[in-house]
């Protein structure tokens, strides 16, 4: 019976089938996971109001989060120092997130839930998200306008609401001049500087062009100087507000709320200003750069970068692979030396990663990016220009490590192509390169697709290389912007990769980053999945259209 | 074959030929010389010196057995035979009294004078104007008004311009394997050669496009000369002025239609059109 059911080739499916199961449910899991801790990071949990003792211990008030929950068997409370007594089964800890980094030292703490004496959710605790020092808890006493009280107790809520949206505006105008204006003037101040030292170095700097470049630097001079009182202005301004608040301990912090994001009541709202609150994190974390050693705030940086090494590197990965492909393919000799080639092609791919990384550095940035800067930048030395890590080198390095994938699978899809199909071209009078290139390659552009697919999957997932020819945890700015030449390939970037190792174990507060680890490795699958939908739908159109190899 | 059949075959191909023989009569001019042609893959010779002539403005079919060199013979003339890479070859063809293997020839022009026609049809994944107007391009000609006269004109040679004149956009892969073999010799007649070489143009058709196909030939024998390999002797009696009986690399025989289907002066030619082997 059994031997019959082994003959039937049934065990055989059932493996199969197993197989593909696991490998769905794995894949689940994963997504499952990111998700679940990720999404969850925004919304307004409730703030909690302990009165905590523990023996022989003042009572004190504790208000924080919770976050999470641990419960342990009496025995092994016991033998990690926890005195039990004889009726207790289990010792049940919380850990609350209770902020206040400035006044505590700490933003969490473990609690015992047999030391708890009373609970309660006060509708009127605050939560202030702050550019530093992480977030406040407690209670809100007063608003302070240039050190006097322009509010207190009840009026004092929405008084703080409107001051805070007031700042928040001065604010986006403040980095909006810091960053666009003055960010274009010091641009425009650099490139002078440098135009001025290049024709020192070639022995031409006459009175006429020192005139000119003094005249433009003054124009600059003046107009930073404009902007620079204009932002002391609204710097003042910024400083004059703060908002007064007793911490859990007693004590009363003044918060200036130049240095306040938001505040929010998250036990007096109901769920639509909380899905409200929600999209505004989301989006901030969308939209926004990182504040606090990237702990807080968006990701926006990373994002660009990933999105902007993946296409720089599809661009230089393509016509490289393809050409090297069509010349194996097409025009080589078949014979030893081609099947040596295609061996070591295949072996590329099998090289590890950092291996290209340390490639990436050691010849393109030192010896390529070196030679480039004494030959085309002189004027900038000893200040590297492409002679140090950045997004034109990430770019290449990422091109050589997914190129034998993209050689692969071109030339899979030229072997494809029906050789009658290169016969009718030839027989019309094109020749070879013709045949190539209006038959040919538009023909097999789907199997180059599938190839940068496959590239752009590996690329934007890949990390160890990157560390160390252009990724940077922090960088000032993006490297497409309004100053010419608008694309800067020498700058260095921020990937979404790096950044989850960064936030994650890098951070001076891991416990806090924690959601975000996940919130942002969510955003780099998302990332990854965008730019390969892109690339299947463009590949879908072009089988459509040649769809011979089918037929 | 049954003897039967063979009876009944020959009846049927006399009959045909007797047609012809009126349009035989006038003089001819020699288009293409092959001399002394030996061709070898590798070690191995598939053509043994072959010496014929193929005469302007007619059509000379090739018949014989499978694996004969007809194709082989056919490749020749328009030097497809170079994609080959073991391929060599010995001897000359003369293509209106130039040797096309000499070593100045420019091979994409010589194609350009020596259209061919594949047995399988094999259009472009392009739009049925494209397909025809591919030649045109290549040669540099991109004024859309040339191009939509010649592409006109190539659809109406190939007998397609009333089926097709308000499908030109679409995809040439939607059409029939009929009106895509007839499309493929628009596209080879649109740059306007000389001599056609057709592959067996007919052996992936059902008998209506057949039929059509062999129309268009004769209404194409008016313009250009055709070389023509098939394996149906009807079809060969049908449509061509020659016919060169081919085996074993060799040729056997070439002589008018009428006169090989009639009275073979080789024994193998008589073996082959009564079907005792082939």
């Amino acid at each position: 019976m059994i031997r019959l059911w082994f003959k039937s080739g049934t065990p055989w499916i059932w493996l199969n089938a197993a197989a593909v199961s696991l490998s769905l449910i794995m894949v689940v899991g994963v997504l499952a996971l990111v998700v679940g801790r990720g999404v969850g990071h925004f919304w307004p949990h409730q703030v909690h109001q302990f009165s905590y003792q523990e023996p022989d211990k003042q009572p004190q008030v504790i208000i924080g989060e919770k976050v999470e929950t641990s419960i342990t068997p009496a025995a092994m409370a016991k033998s990690t120092g926890f005195v039990m007594a004889d009726n207790e089964d289990t010792l049940v800890q919380y850990l609350v997130k209770t902020g206040n980094r400035d006044l505590t030292g700490a933003d969490f703490r473990w609690i015992q839930e047999r030391n708890i004496k009373d609970h309660t959710q006060p509708t009127n605790l605050i939560v202030v998200e702050r550019r530093e020092w992480g977030n406040f808890y407690g209670q809100l006493l007063q608003v302070k306008e240039a050190g006097n009280v322009i509010a207190s107790g009840e009026q004092a809520w929405p008084v703080l609401q409107s001051k805070i949206t007031e700042t928040l505006a001065i604010f986006k105008e403040i980095a909006h001049i810091e960053k666009k204006e003055v960010g274009a003037i010091n641009y425009a101040l650099e490139r002078l500087r440098l135009k001025q030292r290049r024709l020192e170095l070639k022995n031409s700097l006459d009175d006429a062009a020192k005139q000119e470049i003094a005249t433009e630097k003054t124009a600059l001079e003046t107009e930073y100087k404009q902007y620079q009182a204009t932002l002391t202005g609204l710097y003042q301004k910024l400083r004059t507000d703060s908002l007064v608040a007793k911490a859990e301990n007693g004590a009363e912090l003044v918060i200036p709320l130049a240095k306040v994001v938001r505040v929010f009541q998250p036990n007096n709202m109901n769920v639509f200003e909380k899905v409200f609150h929600y999209g505004n994190k989301a989006i901030e974390f969308l939209t926004d750069e990182p504040r606090e050693a990237n702990t807080e705030g968006g990701i926006f940086p990373a994002i660009f970068g990933t999105v902007m090494m993946v296409l720089m590197m599809s661009l230089i990965v393509t016509p490289f692979g393809v050409i090297a492909a069509v010349y194996l393919r097409e025009y080589a000799k078949q014979g030893f030396i081609t099947r040596l080639i295609r061996i070591a092609v295949n072996n590329l791919a099998g090289v590890p990663s950092v291996v290209y990384g340390v490639f990436g550095l050691g010849f393109f940035v030192y010896i390529l990016g070196g030679n480039i800067d004494q030959l085309f930048f002189p004027e900038s030395a000893p200040a590297p220009v492409f002679g140090t890590p950045g997004l034109l080198w990430a770019s290449i390095t990422l091109a050589l490590l997914t190129l034998p994938v993209v050689i692969v699978s071109t030339e899979e899809g030229l072997a494809r192509i029906p050789s009658s199909i290169r016969e009718g071209s030839l027989a019309l009078g094109a020749t070879k390169l013709e045949t190539l290139w209006l038959t040919v390659l538009p023909m097999a552009s789907p199997a180059m697709m599938t190839g940068l697919i496959l590239a752009v999957a590996r690329a934007a997932g890949e990390v160890a290389p990157l560390m160390l020819v252009g990724v940077v945890k922090l960088a000032p700015t993006l490297p497409l912007d309004g100053n010419f030449p608008f694309l800067h390939l020498d700058r260095k970037f921020m990937h979404l990769g790096f950044h989850i190792y960064d936030v994650g174990f890098q951070s001076p507060n891991v416990e806090a980053a924690r959601p975000l680890v996940y919130a942002t490795a969510l955003l780099l699958v998302l990332v990854i999945i965008g730019l390969n939908l892109a690339a299947i739908v463009i590949r879908n159109n072009l089988r459509e259209k040649y769809r011979a190899l089918e037929g | 074959m049954t003897a039967q059949n063979v009876r009944s075959h020959s009846i049927d191909m006399s009959s045909v030929l007797r047609d012809k023989d009126a349009t035989q009569q006038q003089p001819s001019e020699t288009c293409i010389k092959v001399e002394n042609l030996n061709l070898f893959y590798g070690e191995k010779q598939a053509l043994h010196g072959i010496n014929m002539e193929m005469q302007k403005k007619k059509v000379t079919a090739y018949i014989g057995p499978s694996g004969c060199g007809k194709s082989t013979l056919l490749r020749c003339i328009n030097r497809m035979n170079d994609l080959v890479d073991s391929a060599r070859i010995e001897g000359k063809i003369l293509v209106d009294g130039d040797n096309i293997y000499d070593k100045s020839v420019n091979v994409a022009a010589l194609r350009r004078r020596v259209g061919m026609v594949f047995q399988k049809p094999n259009p472009f994944p392009k739009s049925i104007f494209e397909n025809v107007a591919y030649g045109l391009r290549i040669q540099g000609i991109n004024d859309k008004r040339i191009l939509e006269e010649t592409v006109e004109k190539a659809l109406r040679g190939a007998a397609l311009w009333d089926e097709m004149k308000d499908r030109l956009n679409d995809n040439a892969l939607g059409m029939s394997g009929g009106q895509q073999q007839r499309l493929v010799i628009a596209r080879a007649i649109a740059i306007e050669p000389e001599v056609l070489l057709l592959d067996e143009p007919a052996s992936a058709l059902d008998p209506i496009s057949t039929l059509k196909v062999e129309e268009l030939i004769n209404e194409l024998k008016e313009k250009y000369t055709i070389v023509i390999v098939t394996h149906n002797m009807q079809q060969a009696a049908r449509v061509s002025d020659y016919t060169a009986f081919m085996y074993m690399g060799e040729l056997i025989e070439i002589g008018t239609t009428s006169e090989l289907f009639t009275n073979p002066s080789k024994k193998q030619t008589e073996d082959y059109i009564t079907g005792r082997y082939g």
